[in-house]
């Protein structure tokens, strides 16, 4: 009923839906690594350009974030979670959300490169090429592995930041790259445990859909290890102190826990699946828990 | 197009020309403080 108008004449976008193009809520998890990232490297960032290197991150993701919905407006009219979307609902036509995504690419990228340097640039350029092209573009409707190559993309951000303050790549924002990078698949694939019927009627070849639940939970368990190596791998490289190392030590231990637990179930029908929302819910906690963390080990035991 | 929805076309319209206005006061200041960071940073060195 709300797919009518994605071919017919332009209609006059409201200013908030190119807002909401841009994916306000996932913005907030890239704009906090990203910061903690420019945070945690050494030396010293002018405190305008360090909010203009966060600020051409936002940027980047939200630009990501439209190309992404310009592609996939077919798709999204398809799934009852992403039908209300600015361009499946008819608000807003499709050139509107490529010129908008294409420009603010462009923009972030060229502000990145004049405010702080040209390799902090070339990293938010990947990052949203990679998104855009290999994830959304190549591999989405290809593989069930798609999130996890696709999370690299958003692994990006603490990378970019790092880069903003030094001008180049070390260790430690390596690190953080991997941690994110792992932890994409156990907190997406949680998700996709109890919204798969979503996924199914918009044939995305999520795992659940292909493999099914079982193998879901069981790879869910297999990158949750995976992740533990990698979050660990700053206080084993003595990257990082105390802070740290015991934030990292606990919240992984719980997540562990957490998504032991969601591996040895068996439950497949999504009103009863408590425990996969709580691994989701505390996923994005970790998270946050373990870049806050990094910050409080350079800045207070520096 | 009826004169309603002429009148919300033009309400739209409004409301993202004020939105824009504002992002590009916005940009004025915020590049203004860049090219004061980059001065001062040259400064010091």
């Amino acid at each position: 009923m709300t797919t009518a108008t994605l071919t017919s004449a332009p209609v006059t976008a409201h200013w908030r839906d190119f807002l909401a193009l841009t994916k306000p809520r996932v913005m907030t998890l890239v704009v906090y690594t990203g910061l903690a990232g420019l945070l945690a490297a050494p030396g010293r960032i002018h405190p305008v350009l360090a909010f203009t290197a966060i600020l051409c991150i936002a940027l980047g993701a939200g630009a990501a974030a439209a190309l992404n919905q310009w592609y996939e407006a077919d798709v999204d009219a398809k799934m009852k979670r992403t039908a209300s979307r600015p361009l499946p609902a008819g608000r807003m036509d499709r050139q509107s959300a490529l010129h908008f995504g294409v420009g603010l690419s462009f923009f972030s990228v060229i502000l990145m490169g004049m405010a702080t340097n040209w390799l902090a640039a070339a990293v938010l350029a990947v990052s949203i090429l990679f998104y855009v092209i290999v994830y959304t573009i190549w591999l989405k409707p290809r593989t069930a592995q798609n999130i996890v190559i696709g999370g690299a993309a958003g692994a990006f951000p603490p990378v970019i930041g790092w880069a903003a303050v030094t001008g180049d790549i070390g260790a430690l924002p390596v690190a953080l790259f991997m941690l994110t990078f792992f932890w994409t698949p156990p907190h997406f694939w949680s998700l996709a445990l109890f919204v798969r019927t979503d996924y199914a009627a918009a044939g995305i070849p999520m795992l659940p859909v292909v493999s099914g639940e079982v193998a879901t939970r069981r790879q869910i368990w297999l990158y949750t290890a995976i992740m533990a190596i990698a979050a660990m791998a700053p206080v084993l490289l003595r990257l990082t102190g105390l802070i740290y190392g015991t934030a990292a030590f606990v919240g992984t231990a719980i997540f562990a826990v957490l998504a032991f637990e969601v591996y040895r179930r068996r439950e497949t029908d999504p009103a009863r699946m408590t425990p996969e929302r709580r691994l989701f819910k505390y996923s994005i906690l970790y998270l946050f828990l373990l870049f806050g963390a990094v910050v409080a080990d350079r800045w207070l035991l520096a | 197009m009826t004169p309603e929805e002429q009148d919300q076309v033009r309400a739209r319209q409004k409301s993202r020309a004020v939105v824009t206005g504002l992002l590009l006061g916005f940009l004025v200041i915020l590049f203004f403080a860049i090219t004061l960071a980059k001065i001062g940073a040259s400064h010091n060195i």
